[in-house]
């Protein structure tokens, strides 16, 4: 069925040819019926990578969410195999009331499993545990000329690493085998703590590596003796406690996309003020794993803030030598420019080998905001921001990008020529197709 | 609440299996009746991994049982040790409007596997139910089946005929342990309605409906609209003047 699709940031709504198959079992032939009607195919799954990693424009979109099932949950050992397309929303409801919690979750939990192996998420654990790929144990691949491999760091073990953060272009990733973490409660000992500059992020992070989690949020408007002032937050598991998958408050939701955006210099400049100053800014104590991990998921719909013209995000990693002095001219670069968005995030990775050989996370700093998108004006900033993360050495996130230059990417992953090698002929995504035009011109 | 001994008959389709995930959440014992052994046994697998005590995999033609509906019932309630708590009869096919149309054998058989099969599953069951004592009895029927449409009344009316039929077992078992429950749902996203347009805030998805039917079966309901606001919709419809109705191409 040909379907207008968007992406988390509704930059355009995108035609697709759409099938979205309900069994494993007919995903095979789903695959080769959406090759018969156009020349390409990508998989999809909840939809929430920002730019135009997760559509195929006029080509064929396999989407996954329907196919959502187990094949089994070894409680004991707390590893779990399902088809991609179950969710973290889903897979916590099954595995935290008996004592498990995925080893590494990213900011949502509405992503599926495929999405997190294919983009190589990371979360607020990154120093400690890595990304989302170090701890799957396998992996089922179809490509498109029908064969079905089962991939693990033992098996296909190029193809694995490829496929870990591969952006679904090395075929179907039809299931994933996950290792879990043990925990004893579903509730989080948190604390939250202010900083006036930027500078003190740093201690810090510094400080807190014997804390599994930890992130901070950042006033990407307030400049000069507070430039990148903000709120240190982390946390661990709680050693005791209930185990429920969901937290007890209702839900909200942005019911429709407002005619304009919501976020401008005037509201967001109100927002960080009072975030900044709120009681909740100092809290020590204990809470829900959701209200931790998952600060947006309490409202559905979150990406409609920013009206009908929607809004890039921008996501870079600079490496540690270089990331005090970069960080600080990025902020300095976006306060100066009066937008942004009410959730910045900033965060120390690990050093700590990639899982996958298009894996975002490497050792360093990582700065992640939303942008309106205000055009022209809009690229113009980001294409400053990209000049320092060039020159520091860094590089940005796929899952998050609809414009960065091909130059930057091939600068960022060293090793795309080795990746380039395990791409599947059927498989394109919209980002690859505007990354490779670029390969090929210049 | 423990788990139940469960029996459902098409558990292939959306809205059965995830209100089969609420009872493996739970602890259940699941009975998955269906024709497609692969997809059973993959449905199976996950409920387990849900949390069921146990999901056993009973093939069979819903529509036209080869031994008898009798013969399969016994077969499917030995599988749980002759307890069964719920019985949800989920099956059906949408159906070609216009091919029933023209042809008198494929109407006989969309209203055979919609209504005549699932009203003789009704029966066996609320026997058996009716000897043990008590029991829950849920049919999903549909709002299709409130008043007849041009566009697609063979299948409204099964789902009305089925709807009927429920509701006087409902009375039937008025004021004992037994309880019948008529589901009509409205639109709803799977793959059964793949080829209608979708999207706006009439369309439900399947763990909705399945939440509104485990809600109103541990209530002991006798109709349930899902989403609520078709009680609405269809009490208007229902209504509507034949002069004006029959002006209008629904």
């Amino acid at each position: 069925m040909r379907q207008p699709i968007t992406s988390w940031g509704n930059l355009a709504a995108v035609e697709h040819e759409v099938a979205t198959p309900a069994f494993r079992e007919e995903a095979g032939l789903v695959l080769s019926s959406l090759l018969e009607k156009t020349n390409s195919v990508l998989a999809h799954g909840l939809g929430r990578s920002y730019g135009d990693s997760p559509l195929n424009g006029g080509g064929g979109l396999l989407v996954t969410r329907r196919m959502d099932r187990c094949h089994f949950f070894d409680t004991t050992r707390g590893v779990v195999r399902a088809d991609a397309g179950l969710s973290l929303a889903d897979l916590h409801t099954i595995t935290i009331p008996r004592g498990w919690f995925v080893a590494v979750t990213p900011g949502t939990k509405f992503v599926t499993l495929g999405g997190a192996v294919a983009n190589d998420v990371h979360g607020k654990n990154h120093h400690v545990a890595g990304s989302f790929g170090h701890h799957v144990r396998a992996l089922g691949l179809r490509r498109s000329d029908g064969e079905v491999l089962e991939c693990g760091p033992d098996r296909n073990a190029n193809l694995f690493r490829a496929t870990i953060g591969g952006l679904g272009l090395t075929g179907l990733i039809e299931w994933v085998e996950i290792q879990l973490q043990a925990i004893a409660s579903s509730d989080m000992e948190v604390e939250n703590l202010r900083f006036d500059h930027v500078d003190r992020f740093f201690e810090l992070a510094a400080e807190s590596l014997d804390w599994p989690y930890s992130v901070a949020w950042v006033d990407c408007l307030s400049q000069g003796a507070t430039l990148g002032r903000g709120i240190f937050s982390r946390g661990r598991h709680a050693a005791d406690g209930p185990r429920l998958a969901q937290p007890a408050r209702a839900k909200l939701a942005v019911p429709l996309t407002p005619p304009i955006s919501l976020i401008n210099g005037l509201s967001l400049r109100a927002f960080n003020a009072a975030y900044y100053s709120r009681p909740g800014a100092t809290f020590a104590g204990r809470c829900h794993f959701d209200g931790f991990f998952y600060p947006l998921d309490g409202v559905h719909h979150w990406n409609r803030v920013y009206g009908p013209k929607g809004f890039y995000q921008y996501q870079c990693v600079v490496p540690p030598a270089v990331a005090r002095g970069a960080v600080t001219e990025l902020l300095a670069r976006i306060a100066a420019s009066g937008t942004g968005s009410c959730l910045v995030v900033l965060k120390n990775f690990g050093d700590i080998a990639p899982a996958g050989l298009l894996s975002f996370p490497m050792a360093g700093t990582t700065l992640a905001l939303d942008f309106p998108n205000q055009g022209a004006r809009t690229l113009a900033l980001m294409a400053d921001l990209d000049r320092i993360v060039a020159s520091a050495g860094g590089r940005l996130y796929p899952a998050k990008d609809a414009r960065m230059p091909a130059n930057l990417f091939a600068a960022g992953y060293p090793d795309l020529a080795d990746f380039k090698r395990h791409l599947d002929p059927a498989f394109m995504s919209d980002f690859w197709r505007r990354m490779d035009r670029s390969f090929q011109t210049q | 609440m423990t788990g139940q001994n469960v029996v459902i008959l098409g558990a292939t389709s959306a809205v059965a299996e995830r209100y089969a995930r609420l009872h493996a959440a739970r602890g259940a014992r699941l009975v998955l009746a269906g024709r497609d052994a692969k997809r059973l046994a993959a449905i199976a697998a996950d409920l387990k991994a849900r949390g069921a005590a146990d999901a056993q995999v009973a093939l069979v033609d819903l529509a036209l049982p080869q031994d008898g509906f009798d013969a399969a019932w016994t077969a499917m309630s030995a599988k749980l040790e002759d307890r069964v708590d719920t019985v949800l009869v989920a099956y059906g096919i949408l159906g070609d409007q216009k091919a029933a149309e023209r042809d008198i054998t494929e109407m006989t058989r969309q209203l055979t596997t919609n209504m005549t099969s699932a009203c003789a599953w009704l029966t066996v069951a609320a026997n058996y139910l009716e000897r043990q004592g008590e029991g829950t009895l849920i049919a999903i029927a549909s709002v299709a089946g409130d008043r007849g449409r041009q566009s697609n009344y063979v299948y409204g009316a099964a789902k009305g005929g089925l709807a009927l039929f429920a509701q006087g077992m409902a009375h039937r078992f008025a004021g004992t342990k037994v309880k019948v429950l008529t589901v009509k749902p409205g639109f709803i996203d799977t793959p059964m309605t793949d080829g209608l347009a979708k999207g706006g805030p009439l369309w439900a998805t399947p763990e909705k409906v399945a939440a509104d039917i485990d809600t109103a079966a541990t209530k002991g309901a006798t109709t349930l609209y899902t989403p609520w606001f078709w009680m609405g919709i269809m009490m208007i419809i229902r209504n509507l003047p034949g002069a004006i109705f029959n002006r209008m191409k629904i």
